[in-house]
């Protein structure tokens, strides 16, 4: 098999051209490796070689934004490589930033894997982990051999398009995308140890940081109720009798959308619910328990409320992502507000 | 208290004319097996069989998994308040069928129930491949209502794993493990300087088909309460319930709890293991915010440092580990949460349907949602029927190969928030 081709983007520092005076150095193509090249051309071995390495002060770079991105992209695109590699910038804060930059740029202009490391602290590795791997190194190149070691055996498995395993497995800053691996000590074994480190006052580390959590607001009360129109959401999988979209009993990948024109109550033989986290027999027997269109129609006639709307949308709650239920509500949030709906009966189950 | 666990090894199951137990063999009377299920008026059909480690044997629906275990002295039986009357249990000595599990399967009584593979990339992800299963297949009488079905399937598997239990009453166990726990005062006498730790344990109580027994009590109308750790190793707490199998407790693990054994092991050299408190997940705020607050209530009575919670089940029930963490830590003392994740099949979304900073502290078994393809296997015990409406499943996830493909929570025990393995995420 042939080498996979390298190219690598390092800063003035790295290439020995020269330190902050020498930081508005122009980007330069240079075939083959040029300084910390040659450590990572020894761990891949004949599995890969750094063809070329660009070269771009970190001041250039980050004050012509536009132009340094132009340029080093037609650079590494000359070269015909199968990989890139920014870096590791340790805990130069440019470095870091023009590193993940570049990265993005790359792999979103050439569509090539793209790999950098850097520092914890180091602005760049918040800015830019979400959108490339970054692995994580110590904050001064008298980490680089260690960053290497990490860094090389990522970028054989990302230039090779193999599966990528958890961010504790390879190394690199987590990403939000939550990948599943196996630990070596089971789940109360770490439990008990992560409570005796946080009893110690010891560091320890969280397997799932907390989210900021998206709490919204309720939206004043209707104004008036008797002219409102009203329409029924549920989470609670009230569907036509049959299914007829097959949402999923657990983790819902769609919603449903569903005429109730002229249906006065939901009976047995005509709905019941696709929910799959719960015993169903009271929901088939009356899906008015969940989703509650005969009172509504009552309400409708009494007149106390203007009008139920005249579809609902129903999907599975159970085992479904916030992401997909959050993704379902963007969509048919938007269908209600522009078919003139005052307010929705949201029910769960 | 001090319980005595006399593990009597089992590496193979026969069937045989006789029941007994030689030589690491469980040899089963077929016929005195399906005599018994068939007492249950409910059961219509059942069917004996065996999976062993390694055979290309797939079982599905799984209801429940239970360990055959007797109570040999220190009085009380195995289930009581279910099975054995109400005595307490957990002290004396209790003989273990280690290494066999009975498991019960059959026509599908909700949708959340698991897929057991003895072999291939799916026998990674279950604790149960990993024993030699004794599988009780059986089908209810027609026009029976779910509940009345889960309950006849419970009391079948409950029923035969005592019968198996009792074989191993008279035998000499290849290993014995004691468990003691110390009275509150006893407890501070004898370890002044460690941390006083306990377990608290969330059972799932969503109702319509999501119990938990607690000497058998349904634990929707408990309020949290102190338990000693060694009544679970005797049955005190039971599974009734269908929750989505990858995170559910099966009977199996609430006779093996994981933290309960790994609290034990640190009890005085690290810490100090007061003791467990029980609590439940009700769907009702009014409950969720009693349940809660009682339980960080006691852990202060505790004059505990530290509490390690774990939780069954998702969606609702995060509401109430949050709530339980919240209100722990408010009161000072060190938290641990055990969960597991619905992060999306691909990872990116939020993974808990609720979250406070207080959690600071979090072990994961994993992402439930991940997709997982299971190899055809040469034989199924029960039925591949529902495999597209279990909970994990989704419509045409048959293959054309055979192949199966689900997300990870259709697998009994994957994401275990007992801690049963070492599945993570990050």
């Amino acid at each position: 098999m042939a080498k996979i081709k390298v190219v690598q983007y390092i800063n003035q520092f790295f290439a020995q051209i020269g330190g902050e005076e020498m930081a508005d150095y122009k980007p330069e193509l240079r075939q083959g490796p040029v300084g910390p090249g040659l450590a990572f051309n020894a761990a891949f071995g004949e599995d890969a070689e750094i063809v070329a390495t660009v070269i771009c002060g970190d001041s250039y770079y980050n004050e012509n934004l536009d132009e340094a991105k132009a340029t080093v992209v037609e650079m590494v695109k000359s070269c015909g490589a199968d990989m890139f590699i920014a870096g590791p910038a340790f805990n130069a804060g440019r470095y870091g930033v023009a590193c993940g930059s570049i990265c993005e740029e790359v792999k979103n202009k050439l569509g090539m894997p793209v790999l950098t490391g850097m520092y914890v602290e180091n602005p760049g590795a918040d800015m830019y982990k979400n959108s490339v791997y970054i692995v994580e190194t110590k904050n001064s190149a008298a980490g680089m051999r260690d960053a290497v070691k990490k860094m090389a055996p990522l970028a054989l498995k990302l230039a090779r398009g193999e599966k990528i395993g958890a961010s504790a497995e390879e190394g690199y800053f987590p990403n939000g995308i939550r990948k599943n691996f196996f630990e070596k000590e089971r789940g109360s074994k770490r439990a008990v140890d992560m409570l005796l480190k946080k009893l110690a006052g010891k560091p320890f580390t969280t397997e799932y940081p907390m989210p900021d959590f998206d709490r919204v607001a309720p939206n004043p009360a209707v104004k008036d109720i008797t002219k409102a129109t009203i329409a029924l959401v549920t989470s609670g999988g009230i569907v036509p009798k049959g299914n007829p979209d097959h949402i999923e009993a657990s983790s819902a990948s769609k919603y449903g959308k569903y005429d109730i024109e002229g249906v006065m109550d939901l009976t047995a033989d005509t709905y019941e619910t696709a929910h799959g986290g719960y015993d169903p027999v009271y929901a088939n027997a009356d899906a008015d328990r969940v989703l509650p269109v005969d009172v509504l129609r009552e309400f409708e006639k009494e007149g106390k409320i203007g009008k139920l709307f005249r579809y609902f949308y129903t999907t599975v709650g159970n085992g479904t992502s916030v992401k997909n239920a959050k993704g379902f509500a963007a969509e048919y949030a938007i269908e209600l507000k522009n078919a003139g709906v005052d307010a929705v009966i949201l029910t769960s189950t | 208290m001090k319980l005595e666990l006399g593990y009597i090894n089992i590496h193979d199951i026969q069937f045989s004319n006789e029941s007994k137990i030689e030589n690491g063999v469980l040899y089963v009377d077929k016929a005195a097996v399906e005599a018994l299920v068939l007492e249950d008026e409910h059961i219509k059909t059942v069917e004996v069989d065996i999976a062993r480690p390694g055979e290309s044997v797939r079982i599905t629906p799984v209801k429940d998994v239970i360990e055959p275990r007797v109570k040999v002295s220190g009085g009380g039986g195995m289930f009581p308040g279910v099975i054995s009357k109400v005595d307490t249990v957990g002290s004396g000595r209790t003989h273990v069928l280690k290494g066999s599990a009975v498991v019960t399967t059959g026509k599908i009584v909700g949708f959340q129930e698991g897929i057991i593979d003895m072999t291939g990339v799916g026998a990674q992800y279950t604790p149960f491949s990993k024993t030699v299963n004794l599988v009780v297949n059986c089908d209810p009488v027609d026009g029976i209502a779910p509940h009345e079905h889960e309950h006849a399937v419970r009391m079948v598997g409950l029923k035969v794993a005592v019968y198996l239990g009792e074989l191993a009453r008279n035998l000499t166990p290849d290993e014995i493990k004691t468990y003691e726990t110390c009275s509150i005062k006893e407890g501070f006498e004898k370890y002044p300087g460690l941390p006083r730790v306990a377990y608290v344990q969330m059972l799932q109580s969503q109702g319509l088909l999501h119990d938990t027994y607690v000497y058998g009590v349904d634990a929707k109308k408990i309020i949290p309460t102190l338990i000693s750790p060694t009544e679970t190793m005797d049955g005190a707490i039971l599974s009734g319930n269908c929750v989505s199998a990858c995170d559910k407790n099966p009977t199996y693990n609430h006779l093996n709890n994981p933290v309960v054994e790994d609290l034990f092991a640190q009890h005085g050299k690290t810490l100090n293991f007061v003791g467990m408190i029980i609590t439940n997940e009700n769907v009702y705020l009014a409950d969720k915010e009693r349940s809660s607050n009682w339980t960080a209530q006691l852990c202060e009575y505790l004059s505990l440092d530290g509490a390690i919670v774990s939780q069954e089940g998702f969606g609702n029930p995060d509401t109430d580990l949050i709530m339980n963490c919240k209100k722990i830590e408010a009161k000072g003392i060190h938290t641990v949460i055990i969960t597991d994740e619905y992060a999306g099949r691909d990872g990116s979304s939020q993974s808990l349907a609720d979250a406070d900073p207080a959690a600071d502290a979090v072990v994961t078994g994993g992402n439930a949602n991940e997709l997982i393809t299971l190899p055809k296997l040469d034989k199924v015990i029960g039925s591949l029927l529902p495999i597209d409406k279990i909970a994990g499943g989704f419509d045409k996830n048959m293959l054309e190969d055979g192949s199966i493909m689900v997300e990870l929570q259709a697998i009994t025990g994957a994401t275990s928030e007992l801690g049963c393995n070492c599945l993570s995420a990050r």
